[in-house]
């Protein structure tokens, strides 16, 4: 007998904003839970497990937060689990969820990420002073950017793909009532005229400091039978680690991300994954990372990520949409984004996605990364059953 | 690996453990350099190369550390490249060992490396388990774990099914058996103390101090090629109760008898109990929640009053019961983490050993 | 080596906290001098009042006041009183059942000692003075023989309610860098730049971490870099980071240091920021009393072909 089938039944999510000041951390959390069950029309008692998952505990200053939030997240009497994985987590705690269902240990588990930003202030959080050790020369920008040059560098991108991006993600965002950002008069014009803070990466590049959560209800296929609206069934999930820095590391396409694309796959019997998968909600902080990803995770060639973005194909109404949502672009609670990709999956092989689904839309990778880019996390989400 | 069996129903042992010796202050060492030689040695005991493991899970608490993502830091003892399947808890390492569990559990994995550590010597862990609390009603306060677990140790005096003399013979005879644990902080005799935090004094009071553990587990045929008596896990739970210290009748541990009842730990008697109980009284709570009568020899290393190193407390108490049964001094072992302020959420396993 | 180097780290911040309507009314409360509970759907009064049913996991918003007054559920002596808590001087921690409460609140009680002391022993709130709508708008209780308070009946509705509190944290770790780092650190003492080699795959990590990442053993061979070496990539800077004295633009790099297995992070300067690339040769320049290089400069010598650098990005 192979492992069990995990479906998802339940998707909610908090509208994310830059701070949410009429909830506490459990109010934040609830709200998502709350919209999650809602989506699959169960209560608490239908809840057998939670796994939750958040990045630094400094960003909110409480220590193992989930300590605190058992009450709110219903979980007394049950297990509870918490997941920290960099900002990958949000995908690493639906994937553990899932194993909780796939190995025949719970029948219907919660799972849930969140970030409270406002509590304190994410620069703080991310760069502790270290004693003896250099200053940080710069913002997290300044960590990434020296990265996306390395990637033009290699590939010979025009420095017009990253504003494309911005622009098309931004968009999207327009589209979905939850994301934090909504700029009604965005213009290609006024990302590339935004200024340079990290060259070559543009403010309208980044991403915003966001509250919220995501939750969802992952359940086995006796739960799905009984599920009210369409599910996303899973079809492969994987999680892959490489150390932060090392001699050797491919810091534009890391192996980590290749041989995870690849577990995935694998489960999910993708050959081509360009031909197979319908879209993809990827995890993409600075805009040039779209081309980026696109190479790691196998849509195009080394060096040929940015021809898919400069011709369209990453559109919403493309041939592989990439960042329906508005991506992590325009919503940024960090230790939820992985689970927001996840979840937004779900959402449109279920058809629920509302004015940012994608017709038609079959199979959906969601996809997470974290820490130095080395911390992967993703599934494959469809909307028929696995095969087996 | 083994696609024959069932998920779910597979067969899943501890097959190796290790730990560091304990000690107040590694302050000579990163944590990587605490944590490598555990690594090294669970590896080398059961002659696997980290190409050889399915699936890794570590725990550990950025706070004890005062920094954000050190556990990323551990993971350069691990020697991930080729990339590895990884994950990680902000829990302690017992939570871990379940995840990893569950992971072997789905047939993903057949092997799994579980690890995790705590070096609680740079800051003040009294202070520091503060910021797990309440962050509106309780943690303003600054209630520090001991005079939590000292709330929790008057109420069960009050209920008389304690007194200071019985708690004071808990701490000693835990840290008289630790005189044959090599790892173990304190050891021997060690005097009872003054008042911490009336009614508990010093001597009811987990030692402070910095270590690591590692765990190999494997499933099914596996296992038994990895060690020669494999410690199977033939029941893991967990549960968690309500935040609250007000609403919880402290002298219970609800949430340990329902992870005792999951793990059918009551479907024939244990012969050995390694309990986490950081704090004498909280040995009380737990052996009448778990109905261990004097036949069952408990905390035989010396538990977590002989050495508590945070976040691998819980794990070693896996690994220690494991070892008894690895070595043959066991049949049916209970082994139980706890997590939170006054046994807030804990989880109990039950590991045997092939008949002999 | 020498002594183990060590250094004082303080993590400390004015978190920010959003309250939600139920903490919102108890805060308010007790700067109005009105404790407030809540009530579940079975009819059992939480005091403090919880957003959500620790028992159904419902959601409870039903606030009713209870008495200043109660009793004693559990108690500790607090002999050495720790920063931060409730009073200064020893004093006994306590569980309080208010009178009309179901469940029981967390505060210090103020008695002269712990003879003084028991479990089921009436006290009542003491205020503090100044209140702003926070836990410590409690002082502390003390021990009172009188009858059980009459709560007035309020309802939980305030003007001007408090819907955040500041609650500061700080923490104080002190940070020792373990052995390898110790050290680099030393070396860079006498301006040299020291890495450690792996035994087994011979790359030479600067920092050295202890460990070598890919093959999980530790370093222990000791190694000087550079000190020149190449701008492997790097991006220019043109906002201003905070507790950083530096003019912008300037280029932040990766740069590899001849011999090192792998890039370490340096500002560029000496040259104009816009004609900084990559494979630029680069040497150190130190200051006085630094620790580490201030800023790495163009040595003059010929670009680095990108082939000897592109692993090194």
């Amino acid at each position: 007998m192979s492992k069990e089938p995990v479906a998802v039944v339940g998707v909610g999510q908090t509208k994310h904003v830059a701070a949410r000041r009429d909830v506490s951390i459990a109010g934040l959390v609830r709200e998502a839970a709350r919209r999650a069950l809602d989506d699959a029309e169960l209560s608490w008692a239908d809840i057998e497990a939670v796994v939750i998952g958040k990045a630094p505990d400094f960003f909110e200053g409480v220590m193992m937060p989930e300590l605190y939030l058992a009450d709110a997240l219903g979980a007394v009497g049950k297990p509870m689990m918490r997941v920290h994985t960099a900002g990958s987590v949000g995908g690493s705690t639906a994937l553990v969820a899932a194993s909780l269902v796939a190995a025949r240990v719970h029948g219907t588990v919660l799972t849930l990420a969140f970030e409270k930003q406002s509590e304190s202030n994410a620069m703080w959080g991310l760069s502790l002073p270290i004693p003896f050790q250099q200053p940080l020369l710069a913002g997290a920008g300044g960590f990434f950017a020296p990265h996306v040059r390395a990637y033009m560098r290699r590939s010979g991108a025009p420095d017009t793909v990253g504003s494309l991006v911005a622009y098309k993600n931004r968009r999207n965002a327009l589209k979905n009532p939850y994301a934090h950002l909504h700029e009604h008069d965005i213009t290609l014009e006024k990302v590339q005229a935004s200024p340079m803070l990290w060259d070559p990466i543009r403010y309208s590049e980044t991403c915003p400091s966001s509250d919220g959560a995501v939750a969802m209800v992952l359940t086995d296929r006796a739960g799905a039978a009984r599920a009210p609206r369409p599910v996303a069934w899973m079809h492969g999930g994987a999680m892959r680690s490489e150390p932060t820095l090392f001699a050797g590391k491919d810091s534009v396409s890391p192996r980590a991300g290749r041989d995870c694309a690849a577990d995935v796959y694998r489960q999910a019997g993708i050959v081509d994954p360009r031909r197979e998968i319908d879209a993809v909600e990827m995890y993409v902080p600075f805009s040039w990372y779209e081309p980026m990803w696109l190479e790691n995770l196998g849509f195009a060639a080394e060096g040929e990520g940015w021809k898919l973005t400069e011709s369209g194909v990453t559109e919403l109404d493309g041939d592989l949409p990439v960042d329906m949502s508005g991506g992590v672009l325009s919503t940024n609670p960090i230790g939820a984004s992985g689970m927001i990709r996840f979840a937004e999956a779900a959402l449109q092989v279920r058809g629920l996605a509302g004015e940012h689904q994608v017709e038609g839309a079959r199979r959906v990778l969601g996809h997470a990364y974290g820490g130095g880019s080395q911390f992967f996390s993703m599934w494959l989400v469809g909307a028929e059953p696995p095969a087996s | 690996m083994t696609r024959e069996e069932a998920p779910g129903d597979r067969d899943i042992a501890v097959v190796a453990f290790a730990q560091t010796d304990h000690r107040r202050t590694s302050e000579e060492l990163s944590e990587v350099e605490m944590l490598m030689p555990v690594l090294h040695e669970v590896m080398a005991s059961t002659g696997l190369k980290t190409a050889d493991i399915d699936f890794t899970c570590s725990g550990s608490s950025d706070y004890l550390a005062g920094r954000a993502f050190s556990f990323t830091l551990a993971l350069d003892g691990v020697g991930a490249w080729p990339p590895i399947s990884e994950s990680h808890v902000e829990m302690d390492g017992a939570w871990a060992l379940y995840e990893a569990w569950v992971k072997l559990r789905t047939g993903d994995a057949d092997t799994a490396l579980v690890y995790s550590y705590g070096k609680s010597s740079p800051g003040s862990v009294r202070d520091v388990l503060t910021r797990q609390l309440d962050p509106y009603y309780l943690a303003p306060l600054w209630p520090d774990s001991v005079a939590l677990a000292a709330l929790q140790a008057q109420a069960l005096i009050d209920t008389g099914a304690t007194d200071e003399p019985a708690l004071a013979a808990i701490g000693a005879r835990s840290r008289a058996d630790a005189a044959a644990n090599p790892h173990a902080q304190l050891r021997g005799s060690v005097p009872q103390g003054e008042y911490l935090v009336r009614p508990l004094r010093t001597g009811d009071c987990p030692p402070i101090g910095d270590g690591a553990a590692a765990v190999v587990l494997a499933a099914g045929e596996r296992a038994r090629e990895l060690c020669d008596r494999p410690a199977w896990i033939r029941g893991i739970d967990h549960r968690v109760e309500a935040h609250g210290i007000g609403v919880r009748d402290l002298t219970d541990s609800p949430s340990t008898r329902i992870a005792a009842e999951r793990a059918g730990v009551h479907e024939r008697p244990v012969d050995t109990a390694e309990l986490h109980a950081p704090f004498s009284s909280q040995e009380v709570i737990l052996r009448k929640v778990l109905g261990l009568d004097e036949s069952v020899c408990v905390n035989p290393s010396g538990g977590a009053s002989a050495a508590n190193p945070i976040m691998a407390a819980g794990l070693i108490r896996i690994g220690e019961a494991a070892a008894r049964i690895h070595r043959g001094e066991s049949d049916r072992a209970l082994a139980h983490a706890t997590s939170g302020p006054c046994l807030q959420q804990n989880l109990v396993a039950v590991l045997e050993g092939d008949p002999r | 080596m020498s002594a183990i180097l060590k250094a004082p780290l303080t993590v400390e911040f004015p978190f920010t906290r959003s309250l939600g309507p139920v903490q919102s009314a108890f805060l308010t409360g007790l700067r109005e001098r009105v404790v407030l509970g809540v009530r579940t759907g079975d009819g059992r009064v939480l005091v403090p009042p919880v957003e959500y049913d620790p028992v159904t996991a419902e959601e409870i918003r039903d606030l009713v006041e209870v008495a200043p007054t109660g009793t004693v559920t559990t108690w500790a002596w607090n002999h050495e009183p720790r920063r931060g808590q409730p009073l200064d001087r020893p004093f006994a921690w306590v569980l309080v059942r208010l009178d009309g409460a179901d469940t029981a609140l967390l505060h210090a009680l103020d008695a002269p000692g712990p003879d003084a002391v028991r479990t089921g022993m009436r006290v009542r709130v003491r205020w503090a003075e100044e209140r702003s709508g926070a836990i410590t708008d409690i002082a502390c209780f003390e021990p009172y023989d009188g009858e059980p308070a009459e709560p007035a009946g309020h309802g939980g509705a305030f003007d001007d309610a408090v819907t955040g509190i500041v609650a500061a944290a700080r923490l104080d770790y002190t940070y020792s860098p373990g052995r390898a780092q110790t050290g680099y650190i030393e070396a860079l003492g006498d301006r040299r730049i020291v890495g450690e080699r792996c035994p087994i795959c011979r790359k030479v990590y600067v920092p050295p971490r202890g460990a070598c990442p890919t093959c999980g053993v530790a370093t222990e061979e000791r190694v000087e870099v550079g000190p020149a070496g190449t701008v492997t990539t790097f991006c220019i800077v043109n906002i201003k980071a905070k507790n950083l004295d530096i003019e912008v633009p300037y280029v932040y790099a990766h740069i590899a240091l001849d011999g090192a297995g792998l890039a370490l992070h340096g500002r560029i300067a000496g040259i104009p920021y816009d004609r900084v690339r990559m494979g630029l040769r680069v040497e150190p320049v130190w200051t006085e009393g630094a620790r580490y290089p201030d800023h790495y400069r163009p040595t003059g010598e010929p670009d680095a072909d990108y082939d000897t650098y592109k692993e090194l990005l």
